[in-house]
């Protein structure tokens, strides 16, 4: 066996030590008076600005995030784009009661997937490698982490999601303006972008919450898959007369249909089921009670 | 400084740690050692107030885990050396940990270069080998430069110079006046390194003593006769009031007197010899035999039985039934 380096020659402590480069640490008095080690490197009591930038990193330095939010863009501005360019060639003119604005619908539907799948793993990968033994060891504040989490993944797929609406919005109404004879107010136009945006950025925070309740990311994204399609399937086989209360009320609050809402202006607003903000609402109320429980469960579960 | 009072953790029915109580001074590695499923990272956990304690408490310098303004900077923890993401490069996994203490970013480029891997920082973790995974851990422990150390077995995986490596990084750190807590199931590893010893088997505290201690009170020195004409051998050692101890198979082991006094005291009777030779009990002996009544995974000889699930009772095996073979896959 090798002889152990004797300690008046720490290998250690000849890497570079930040703000006293000649200083030696302090020197060994012998094991009769063990002294405790002190760091020169500045002590600076840590914040959730700290959280949010670490947060930050974690998320951009993934290509998870890059794939999902990737094709989130493409699957708003791909599919509205396209759903317009099939409207503006064909022989009738869009009917007046469906403005230009409802072709982004079926691209937002979809990309939800993508939204709810980066929303579970934010913090469900963290779960499955072990990480967040080494983040929780970093910053003990449990809340503080999960907070940290919250804010930088909502900001950031409702801000993506803004854009492409958005984007989405201004170039169907400029490419069908001829075609259709309605207008569209701005009441409709902010509920396309910033409603749907908000409500799609909810949605995927109900995801990051049940990914840190079942701390496995197959699992909770098929959890969510079926949350956003069961309702509508479901009621798709509800025939019989006696479920049909049932039947009505699961296709209005499934999330499909509360996405519509958003998209309906007057000439085709819904006799009953959630109308206008009320879906946005909805979401929030739910992401607030699946969000306390994920709080709840991470400071008092073991990591 | 690490204070362990009365630390108890309990899975169902299951103790995994019982009752811990012991200091963790700085100055010193101190070696945590136990036999798999012992309980270690379950208590080291526990110390990092990742798991909460079934009763009992940790005292970080006085203070609860939760408690420290500056988390990295008083410790620095290698648990796993798989506890990242895959697909985040070196530089990143430890640039966000630095973030979200505020350490500067300098800092992350320090450490990469401590622990030799500057070349591949841009790099995903994914495709590490296990020995750079485990510098990329090691390097997450340095990365606040803290008073206090935690390694979770850090030689697993590493090649002869990167376990030469760690030996000297944890003494070195020790002699800085860091408190460095290493756990491992290898006492001739501890014995290398290690200046303390806390030794504990099925959750519960075994030894708490210094290395030089330990190794005084068991390494066990002794010298081996074998012998044809063993009953004239007894007298004769009888006669020369040395009293050994006989084997099962025949041979006798002796303490306390060396091989050359009983080479000659053979010659003086006549006695021919067919061994003397003077042993050394090793300390993974020691240990073993320390803690052979708390081993729960023990391997079956035959190869055709189903591996013990879960308790294997204290007792019923023979001490020294190979335990390292019984590895387990452990889910957490
Ligand atoms: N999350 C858990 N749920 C249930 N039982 C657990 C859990 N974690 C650990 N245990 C049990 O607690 C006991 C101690 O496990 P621990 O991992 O702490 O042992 P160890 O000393 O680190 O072993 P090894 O040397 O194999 O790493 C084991 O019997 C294990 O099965
Ligand atoms: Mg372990």
């Amino acid at each position: 066996m090798t002889a152990p380096q004797p300690p008046q020659q720490p290998a250690y402590a000849q890497a570079p030590q930040p703000g006293q480069p000649g200083t030696p640490p302090q020197q060994w008095t012998g094991a009769a008076a063990p002294f405790v080690y002190v760091s020169p490197i500045p002590v600076r009591r840590a914040n959730l600005a700290d959280a949010l930038k670490s947060e930050w990193t974690k998320i951009r330095s993934v290509r998870s995030t890059l794939w999902t939010l990737g094709v989130t863009i493409v699957l708003i501005l791909g599919i509205g784009l396209l759903a317009a360019g099939v409207v503006s060639s064909a022989e009738n003119d869009l009917g007046a009661e469906s403005s230009p604005l409802t072709l982004g619908f079926f691209g937002v539907l979809l990309s939800i997937i993508c939204v709810i799948t980066l929303g579970v793993l934010t913090i469900s990968s963290e779960f499955g490698t072990g990480l967040i033994r080494t983040t929780l060891t970093a910053c003990p504040d449990r809340a503080r982490v999960l907070t940290a989490k919250v804010v930088v993944f909502f900001l950031l797929s409702f801000v993506i999601t803004l854009i492409s609406t958005t984007l989405v919005a201004m170039s169907d109404s400029a490419l069908l303006a001829d075609r259709w004879s309605g207008e569209i107010t701005g009441a409709e136009y902010f509920k396309a972008t910033v409603g749907v945006s908000l409500f799609v950025a909810f949605l995927g925070l109900i995801a990051l919450a049940v990914g840190a309740l079942l701390r496995h990311s197959a699992g909770a994204i098929t959890t969510m898959l079926g949350v956003v399609l069961l309702p509508l399937v479901a009621a798709m086989f509800m025939f019989t007369d006696s479920l049909e209360g049932v039947r009505k009320a699961l296709f209005e609050y499934s999330v499909p249909n509360l996405l519509a809402t958003f998209y309906e202006t007057g000439a085709t607003q819904a006799s009953s089921g959630p109308t206008g903000w009320e879906p946005l609402w909805i979401v929030v109320a739910a992401a607030g009670v699946t969000l306390g429980g994920a709080y709840a469960s991470l400071l008092n579960r073991d990591a | 400084m690490i204070e362990l009072q009365g630390l108890t953790k309990r899975y169902g029915d299951k103790l995994a740690v019982d009752g811990l109580t012991c200091t963790v001074r700085p100055g010193i590695v101190t070696g945590f050692l136990g036999p798999n499923g012992a309980g270690k990272s379950t208590t080291m956990r526990m110390m990092l107030d990742l798991d909460n304690p079934t009763a009992g408490t940790v005292l970080i310098d006085g203070k609860h885990y939760r408690q420290l303004r500056d988390p990295l900077r008083a410790v620095g923890a290698l648990l796993d050396a798989k506890a990242m993401h895959g697909g985040r490069s070196a530089y990143n996994h430890l640039l966000c940990l630095a973030q979200s203490n505020g350490i500067p970013g300098s800092r992350v480029r320090e450490v990469l270069d401590t622990v030799g891997l500057t070349s591949v920082a841009k790099k995903r973790s994914k495709g590490f080998s296990l020995g750079m995974g485990q510098r990329l851990g090691i390097a997450g422990a340095l990365l606040g430069d803290p008073r206090i150390l935690m390694f979770d077995e850090p030689v697993n995986g590493l090649d002869p110079e990167g376990i030469h490596w760690i030996r000297n990084l944890m003494k070195n750190l020790a002699a800085q006046g860091r408190t460095v807590f290493v756990s491992s199931h290898l006492m001739s590893e501890m014995a290398l390194t290690a200046d303390h010893l806390v030794v504990i088997g099925q959750g519960r505290l075994l030894a708490d003593t210094s290395m030089a201690e330990f190794i005084a009170q068991n390494s066990r020195s002794y010298v081996r006769l074998r012998s044809p004409d063993h009953e004239r051998l007894l007298d004769a050692l009888a006669a020369a009031g040395v009293a050994p101890v006989t084997t099962a198979d025949g041979t006798l082991e002796v303490d306390g007197t060396d091989a050359a006094r009983l080479g000659e005291l053979a010659a003086r009777h006549g006695i021919v010899l067919h061994e003397l030779s003077p042993q050394q009990a090793s300390l993974e002996e020691a240990f073993m035999g320390l803690t052979a009544e708390s081993v729960e995974y023990h391997a079956h000889s035959s190869p055709g039985e189903a591996p013990a699930a879960g308790q294997g009772g204290p007792g019923d095996p023979p001490p020294g039934a190979g335990w390292g073979a019984g590895r387990r896959e452990k889910g957490s």
